[in-house]
């Protein structure tokens, strides 16, 4: 288990003050300039060495991800764009940090925009956490007046500008290309790639979007060093990361933890177990909605990290751990994600417009068992039409959960089906 | 997808306040010259706070002149994000998550709290008081089930403390926003399970 002393966001909970003052008393902003002053190559290569990837769902090597940006302007102003998006079913992280821990994610702004070449960045917060935007806004004015960001910000002569900016309810926006789009101020519809934002982001010029988590671990990375935290968690899984525990246990939480530490022991030790002891365990959702839901079986020794959830087809994503035990309609849950994704595609793609709709009209058939059992293959066979076939992955996203649960709960499903069949020819009789 | 329209009852015409105007022309400073289309959702989401929770066609058109934009740009962007209430809502707007996460913890209970205490989903209570809405995960999901109340948080709800939390509302009486357990945010209820040796001057946030 994670010791206390190898913890970044040491106010996760809000227990301690927010402001600048007690924030530079837990560590933040201490010889901000001397990293700068290391260079760009230096923290480029730090990062990469560290292992961090990114914390927003995808898990792309975060310092590779900033090394893809130019390294000599071409005239085009470089911009560093933070998701605080955050809209992936089950996760709250960002949360916490853009409302207790603000002073870790501004310095990691500066020093990342340094890396990249940019003096501007903007913070784009979902339109929803309106009083955690107000907070935000607070600690980026705290951190002007202290002279840690503007010009020569922090004493680094790096002139450097932040910008908070915010959403208006649309899930899409958390894919970058669609944040881009709604931050130019037009509707949130993820753009082809290539050309990627490294190279024509925002208003055309080379812009990096980075997770709030990967950002705001950073500086701290950075002062420790990368071997600290490269030594935490297992190779190519490397260090310490928020994971929100939501659903059916005794204590629902956010919990800093190692990489790689095992499912169980992570919802035992922090969220006081399943409810009603882990046998009565019947599945988790392991990354947020988007990826495909674990039988217990698997559950009980899975390790939580991007590797070891990939290898039994599912994935870390944005490390949002939901668990449902035995009393869960399995079916219903996921056809409430459906819903989720339907409502929320943005309408681009046909794959992706008409197949969610679709999709979420035969689930809420299979919940009421009013469905013939080839409908199950037709209904997998419609998710592989849809994921890989649009701009972004929203479509793959709404595809998986389904795909997961007809993986694992087949049987459930037929059982729904057949037993409607018997109360129904029960009442012909 | 969500279909959304324009109401068809709309007031003849929209202006910022005086306060508002200068507010806006801070948010319009913070992009590029000839950026200033960036602003369009910050400040069609002052028109709809200033004209009671909601944003008429008016106030759409008057954000589109006042950053340059076609009318049908700043359309679109009204009818595009979820947030703005294209028809009146009640003086409380009560936005609640019905995902899975609040599903699994009783967000259907709360639904019936709503519909007991306030009416059928998407209409305005007869005294104008209160309005609901089910909506997608807000993004408090370890404080399931909650509702989001104009700017607040309401976390860790059961039918019980909503009612309450309803009836307080309506007869005007101060509430208290985020967790209504004894919990004071994401950390786990009855006792840290982690950062118990981290104190206010001890912290060890990585000063090494």
């Amino acid at each position: 288990m994670l010791e206390d002393k190898d913890r970044i966001f040491t106010n996760l909970y809000g227990l301690q003050d927010w402001r600048l003052q007690a924030a530079r008393g837990r560590g933040d902003w201490d010889g901000t300039a001397d990293i700068i002053a290391k260079g760009r190559d230096w923290i480029l290569d730090e990062m990469k060495k560290s292992g961090l990837r990114g914390r927003g769902g995808a898990g792309f090597p975060t310092g590779l991800k900033w090394s893809f940006m130019p390294k000599e302007s071409d005239g085009r102003p470089h911009y560093l764009v933070v998701n605080a998006d955050e809209s992936e079913p089950g996760t709250c992280k960002d949360r916490d940090i853009l409302r207790h821990d603000p002073q870790k994610l501004i310095e990691g702004c500066l020093i990342a925009s340094f890396a990249m070449g940019a003096h501007a960045c903007y913070i784009y917060v979902r339109g929803e956490f309106i009083r955690e935007r107000e907070q935000l806004q607070a600690a980026v004015d705290e951190a002007y007046e202290a002279g840690l960001i503007g010009k020569n910000a922090a004493g680094s002569g790096w002139d450097f500008d932040l910008y908070v900016h915010h959403g208006a309810g649309a899930y899409i926006c958390g894919e970058e290309t669609a944040l881009l789009e709604s931050l130019e101020g037009k509707k949130g519809m993820p753009r082809l790639k290539p050309p990627f934002p490294a190279n024509v982001g925002l208003y055309g010029a080379p812009t990096t979007v980075n997770n709030v988590e990967s950002i705001a671990v950073a500086p701290t990375i950075l002062r420790r060093g990368a071997t600290w935290f490269a030594g935490l968690g297992r190779p190519n899984n490397t260090g310490t990361k928020l994971f929100c525990i939501s659903g059916h246990v005794n204590r629902q939480c956010n919990v800093e933890e190692e990489m790689g530490i095992p499912l169980r022991e992570l919802i035992e030790k922090h969220a006081g177990g399943v409810r009603g002891g882990w046998d009565n365990l019947l599945a988790v959702i392991p990354g947020g909605a988007s990826v495909p839901l674990l039988p217990k079986s698997v559950c009980d020794d899975v390790l939580m990290d991007f590797d070891s959830l990939k290898n039994v087809q599912s994935g870390l994503g944005t490390a949002a751990v939901i668990v449902m035990d035995k009393s869960t309609d399995v079916i219903k849950a996921i056809a409430r994600l459906s819903a989720f994704y339907k409502h929320e595609s943005c309408g681009q793609c046909t794959p992706c417009r008409e197949g969610t709709g679709w999709m979420w009209r035969v689930m809420e058939r299979l919940v009421a068992g009013d469905a013939e059992v080839q409908e199950i293959d037709m209904l997998l066979d419609v998710t592989k039409r849809v994921e890989g076939h649009t701009i972004c992955a929203l479509g793959d996203a709404a595809a998986w959960p389904v795909q997961g649960l007809i993986r694992h709960f087949r049987g459930t499903i037929e059982e729904r089906i057949a037993s409607k069949r018997g109360i129904a020819q029960a009442a012909a009789e | 997808m969500s279909v959304r329209r324009l109401d068809p009852n709309q007031p003849a015409s929209f202006a910022f306040t005086a306060e508002n105007v200068e507010w806006a022309k801070q948010q319009i400073a913070k992009y590029p010259e000839g950026k200033q289309a960036s602003a369009v959702i910050p400040l069609l989401w002052r028109a709809q706070e200033q004209h009671d929770g909601w944003l008429p066609e008016p106030a759409i058109r008057y954000v589109a002149d006042m950053l340059g934009m076609e009318y049908i740009r700043a359309i679109e962007v009204a009818t595009f994000y979820t947030m703005f209430n294209l028809s009146p809502v009640g003086e409380h707007y009560v936005q609640l998550c019905g995902t899975t996460p609040c599903w699994l913890r009783g967000a259907d209970e709360l639904k019936e709290v709503c519909r007991k205490h306030i009416g059928p989903e998407g209409t305005v209570s007869a005294d104008g008081k209160f309005s609901w809405l089910e909506v997608e995960c807000l993004g408090a999901c370890v404080n399931a089930p909650m509702v989001q109340i104009n700017a607040d948080f309401f976390e860790d709800l059961d039918a019980a403390s909503f009612e309450r939390v309803l009836a307080d509302l309506r007869s005007g009486k101060e509430v208290k926003p985020g967790p209504q357990n004894e919990r004071h945010a994401s950390e786990p209820a009855g006792g840290l399970t982690s950062l118990t040796n981290v104190g206010q001057e001890t912290g060890t946030g990585g000063g090494n």
